[in-house]
């Protein structure tokens, strides 16, 4: 061994080469009451990165609320955990893994997915669903410029005279290089999650400008358990051994909590190959099986998982949480290499390890348990008291710290906070209505088409949706994702839990608090919408670099609005991750705060699809704001009420993201509020290119309205079908509700498109009559939000419309199913848009297809 | 009567098929370790899908060597009824117990998705509760399901009424639009010459309640209860 990185003298220079600060190494100094060594030094700078420590992000997240009375256990653990009642409990938490997928798509995506399995079965509890929340750069040659948009105008309006004729650019690099990654972020995620045994039940897929160099892969994994039976991460009983099990150590994804996803990027990112890890998910399925049954012995004191700086964290954490010390010899670690030096050893990232606390005396049976299923199992150390965290390597001390103050003692930082620049729109930077009332058509089937909302079969195929036989609603069956508990069944009636990523990326950009609030409005509305009541949720925060006031800025707006919203509609929040340094060359993403949102159905039987079911049903439009009625009977004192801005009488707005805006405002509003509102919608954005004004405004108190309603209409088993209306607006929401009517026929995509073009067996349709005196463009296609679409039976219509009052729910019948396969919007009288199912049905379903596969065709 | 399903390191449908036969058919099933080598008595043997051994070299090529197969191949020479679903059913093809080969699916993608199969043969084990031309719908989960074999053993397979599932169109045309993995003359499902031994690609234990969208693969397990019962009755 020439240079052992022991002997390597650590000064403040290579201190900084860790990414730790004058100040921070000074801390470290105090801490020790010395100089570190190299390998104290990696243990206390992957200890104290972002990633692991939250030290830009703590003095936010506090302000969160984390209890309930289901809340069996908030943030702070592997995952959290809530009542799902019978003894049983639900762990579920969403996190990133953002930079290893820009590096290393496939790998990057295995590895975010494994670790967070490893969250949910550290807990004690088996994990039966996996959702995927992912933001990728433009894919579609051609429409979008891409680097340019940071919600600038990202396409040429089509009535700005470099409209239609012109030749469209070509696919450029970025496009080629936003398809590779999405195809290797999908192929990883598949592989690892259907290897695992897990189904892939649903999330979101975005595509989005911003994304092109830093694509979001956020997954979400949720396990059930006996309420009993969950397990902590606190080492306990001086002399109890520590075991090392599961894979071997190696020198994959060394400083990959600290220098990857830490750390902005350069246009040097390629060579941060090495600090992605490589995952083996057969191993980790042993994994999870060899841990539940260890746990099962009784033996088990504690457990955790090696994830983010591996054993350096699940040594020091389970140590400092259970207010003991703890020592391992690092040379009874199994070792995958020779020469690893005890730097690299606690650094490493290698995948599917965990530590773990036995009972003393009781260590054979669980050795003999990892043994059964062919794992490393050893004995590497023992519980100790006085609180020191020691690392010896042969006998030799390597590294010696004071667990508490390495794990909770790390620096805090109370980061500056500034709004950015005013942006100062006119109405010449929104969007501009056509003043025809038809002929919308053609617009509609580009809205469509475009990547964000065209149907994601082809990437959700690719994921088994069905394994473990649990799966009620699948990738976009219902608006929720939903899954049976076996082991609740009673008499024949199966709990359920329904799960609902979601956050519009764009509308946190242009006011982060209130585009925090839709994201928690909508993944709640989704769980509603299935039947399910929402009970709990887990946020996965990716923002910028920390070090840019206006980041933090909109860190702490999206805090305080999702801390409003989860308050107001009862789903305390219970874990997650944060995500700063999304940025490459200085660009930050979109403030993009993914929440999900776990609900309950009490009944399996009642579960809500999408899908229109029968001919001749009544179409109602729910609005828990009651829009149709002008003013709702929204009572004047509600708590959520704030400051009304007066309706803008100027034609120019000065635009500080603020918020002064949060209040539905349903009274017919001058046209420039309307474009306003309009132009930060995905229609804008598709057909004019246009990313620009506010949000809609929210009234979570209308939210609640429409979500208790809608769970009661399930309950009840008033309604057909139910189907919330998010990005594309109703005309999108309805052509879904006709689309997933063949797939119920059907459940495959692949019929229609048959070469010889025959047709289905059938798909319903649907007529819809609207009046009013917005623009046609805006009835169609806005996105406000508490609003969905039910389908009724005739003979239920009474009771549906009855429960919808009670509820203080407007409820407008705007049309029918219909068997006839056509599609018909009217406005006023005027047909706006007007085709038939299997067409639009086409362009929807092989929109992403055709994209990938080079053969768009002009819609 | 008593059905085993065996579990490999790497199985994760052995849950779901136990589920099938002990929950809604109510029959008697126990798993079975792939280390053992005794089947503890088991009429029936379901070698479940899964990920055996991680299928690193090839799809079922380690499960093969599993001490738990050389029982199931003793089993499977005294007439035992073998099914094997989607790897259970490469893993068969790998010990030799079928006949042919899987390769990836011609579209190089893992695909999951319910798929229309026809039943072709009602003279088995374990298609004798179906019609004769029924299309089930039930689903496929795999990268590896391209059936694959010399045209000679095709053509066995056909003179001697081996393939009991064919991949269709919903309205039951076994052309290339019903062919979701690429699979030679859209192949699902075959028997061995003796007809007790039996692999298929698409999961019938994933159809078997209305709730899960299909209740069209309990035919599958309750031929199979039915061939148990006219053997015991047949042996009384």
């Amino acid at each position: 061994m020439a240079t052992a990185p022991t002997e390597i003298k650590v000064t403040p220079e290579i201190a900084a080469e860790h990414g730790v600060t004058r100040e921070e190494y000074a801390r470290i100094q105090q801490i020790l009451g010395r100089d570190p060594n190299i390998t104290e030094l990696g243990i206390f700078s992957v200890m104290w990165s972002e990633h692991c420590s939250y030290k830009s992000s703590k003095v936010h997240l506090k302000r969160l609320p984390t209890r309930g009375k289901l809340v069996v256990q908030g943030p702070g653990e592997n995952a959290g955990v809530v009542d799902i009642g019978d003894g049983l409990v639900a762990a579920f938490k969403i996190e990133s893994h953002n930079h290893p997928s820009y590096v290393e798509p496939f790998q990057g995506a295995t590895t975010g997915v494994g670790g967070i399995l490893r969250d949910i079965f550290t807990m004690g509890a088996r994990p039966i669903a996996v959702l995927d929340s992912l933001r990728f750069g433009e894919i579609r040659s051609g429409e979008w410029p891409l680097a340019s948009a940071r919600g600038e105008r990202v396409a040429p309006r089509e009535d700005s005279g470099q409209a239609s004729g012109e030749k469209k650019p070509e696919a450029t690099p970025e496009h080629a290089a936003n398809r590779r990654i999405l195809d290797g972020v999908i192929r990883g995620i598949a592989h690892y999650g259907n290897c695992f045994g897990v189904p892939t039940v649903g999330g979101e897929v975005v595509f989005e400008p911003c994304y092109s160099q830093n694509p979001l892969v956020n997954a979400l994994a949720l396990g059930i358990a006996r309420k009993e039976d969950i397990f902590l991460a606190k080492a306990k009983g001086v002399g109890n051994p520590v075991i090392y099990v599961g894979a071997k150590t190696g020198r994959d994804g060394i400083h990959g909590a600290s220098l990857l996803a830490s750390a902005e990027f350069t246009e040097e990112y390629q060579q941060k190959r090495p600090n992605v890890q490589v995952g083996d998910p057969f191993v980790e399925k042993l994994l999870l099986e060899a841990c539940l049954e260890a746990m099962k012995t009784g033996a088990i004191v504690a457990i955790q998982d090696m994830g983010a700086a591996g054993l350096t964290c699940s040594t020091v954490e389970m140590a400092s949480r259970g207010g003991t010390g703890i020592e391992i010899d690092l040379a009874k670690v199994p070792q995958r290499e020779s020469g690893m030096t005890p730097y690299e050893i606690m650094l490493s990232e290698s995948q599917e390890r965990m530590l773990l606390v036995a009972e003393k005396g009781r260590e054979r049976e669980v050795l003999n348990v990892f043994k059964k299923w062919g794992l490393d199992a050893v004995v590497v150390g023992t519980v100790t008291d006085g609180g020191m965290a020691t690392v010896k390597n042969h006998g030799q001390i390597a590294a010696q710290i004071p667990a508490h103050p390495l794990a909770e003692e790390g620096p805090v930082y109370n980061r500056p906070i500034a709004a950015p620049a005013r942006r100062v729109e006119s109405e010449k930077d929104w969007f501009r209505f056509a003043p025809e009332k038809t002929g919308l058509t053609g617009n509609f089937k580009k809205l469509l088409a475009s990547p964000t909302i065209a149907s994601k079969h082809w990437i959700t195929e690719q994921y088994d949706t069905s394994v473990r036989t649990n799966t009620l609603a699948g990738p976009g069956a219902s608006d929720a994702a939903v899954v049976r508990i076996k082991e609740s069944e009673k008499n024949r009636v199966m709990r359920a839990l329904a799960l609902s990523t979601d956050c519009n990326g764009r509308w946190c950009y242009l006011n982060p608090k209130l585009g925090a609030m839709h994201a928690v409005a909508e993944a709640a509305r989704n769980v509603a919408a299935s039947g399910a009541r929402p009970i709990a949720a887990t946020n996965c925060l990716n923002f910028g670099s920390p070090e840019k006031p206006e980041v933090m800025w909109q860190f702490s707006q999206a805090i305080d609005g999702l801390g409003e919203a989860c308050t107001a509609l009862g789903t305390p929040i219970t874990g997650g991750n944060v995500s700063f340094y999304n940025e490459t060359l200085g660009k930050s993403i979109y403030p993009t705060p993914v929440i999900g949102i776990l609900g309950i159905l009490d009944d399996d039987s009642k579960l809500l699809k999408i899908a229109f079911r029968n001919d001749g049903d009544a179409i109602l439009l729910l609005d828990g704001s009651g829009s149709s009625e002008g003013h709702s009977e929204r009572s004047a004192d509600s708590p959520l009420r704030r400051a009304v801005e007066e309706p803008g009488q100027s034609a120019s707005v000065s635009l500080t993201p603020s918020t002064s805006s949060l209040v539905t405002r349903h009274s017919p509003l001058a046209t420039s509020e309307i474009a306003r509102e309009f132009s930060s919608s995905e229609y804008s954005k598709v057909v004019a290119g246009i990313v620009a004004g506010e949000p809609p405004a929210i009234d979570l108190a209308a939210e609640k309205r429409l979500q208790d309603c809608l769970v009661a209409l399930a309950a009840a088993s008033t309604v057909n079908s139910a189907h919330d209306l998010s990005d594309g607006g109703l005309a999108v929401a309805l052509a879904e509700s006709c689309f997933a009517s063949l797939s119920n026929q059907q459940s495959n995509c692949h019929s229609e498109r048959s070469p010889r073009g025959e047709e289905p067996a059938f798909s319903l349709g649907a007529v819809v009559n609207l009046t009013g005196t917005d623009p046609a463009e805006f009835s169609l296609f806005h996105e406000r939000g508490a609003r969905a679409l039910v389908s009724v039976s005739p003979g239920n219509l009474a009771a549906a419309l009855s429960t919808a009052r009670q509820y203080g729910v407007t409820a407008q019948q705007i049309g029918k199913v219909t068997r006839d396969n056509s599609f018909r919007i009217e406005y006023n009288g005027h047909v706006a848009v007007g085709s038939d199912v299997p067409t639009l049905r086409d362009t929807w379903a092989n929109s992403l297809e055709r994209i990938l596969s080079g053969a768009e065709i002009e819609v | 009567m008593k059905f085993g399903v065996v579990v490999f390191p790497g199985s994760n449908c052995d849950h779901d098929a136990f589920h099938a036969i002990g929950h809604v058919l109510q029959k008697p099933v126990e798993f079975i370790w792939h280390q053992s080598e005794n089947l503890h008595d088991c009429d029936a043997i379901i070698l479940p899908g899964g990920f055996s051994y991680g299928d690193y070299l090839r799809t079922g090529a380690i499960a093969r060597f599993s001490p738990v197969m050389s029982s199931v191949a003793k089993f499977a020479r005294s007439g035992g009824l073998v099914l094997g679903i989607c790897n259970g059913f490469q893993i068969l093809l790998e010990a030799g117990l079928l006949p042919g080969a899987m390769m990836r699916n011609s579209g190089l993608r893992f695909i999951c998705r319910h798929v229309h199969i026809r039943v072709e043969e009602t003279n088995s084990p374990f298609t004798n509760a179906a019609k004769k031309g029924q299309i089930l719908r039930i689903p496929i989960a795999h990268s590896d399901g391209n059936y694959n074999c010399e045209e000679a053993t095709i053509a066995d397979l056909e003179k001697n009424h081996q393939v009991l599932f064919r991949y269709t169109t919903p309205d039951g045309k076994d052309d290339a639009a019903g062919n979701p993995n690429g699979s030679m003359a859209n192949i699902a499902g075959i028997c061995n010459r003796e007809r007790n031994v039996a692999g298929l690609m698409p999961h019938p234990e994933r159809a078997v309640e209305a709730a899960l969208d299909s209740e069209d693969g309990l035919v599958i397990f309750r031929s199979m209860v039915e061939a148990l019962v006219g053997a015991a009755k047949a042996t009384a």
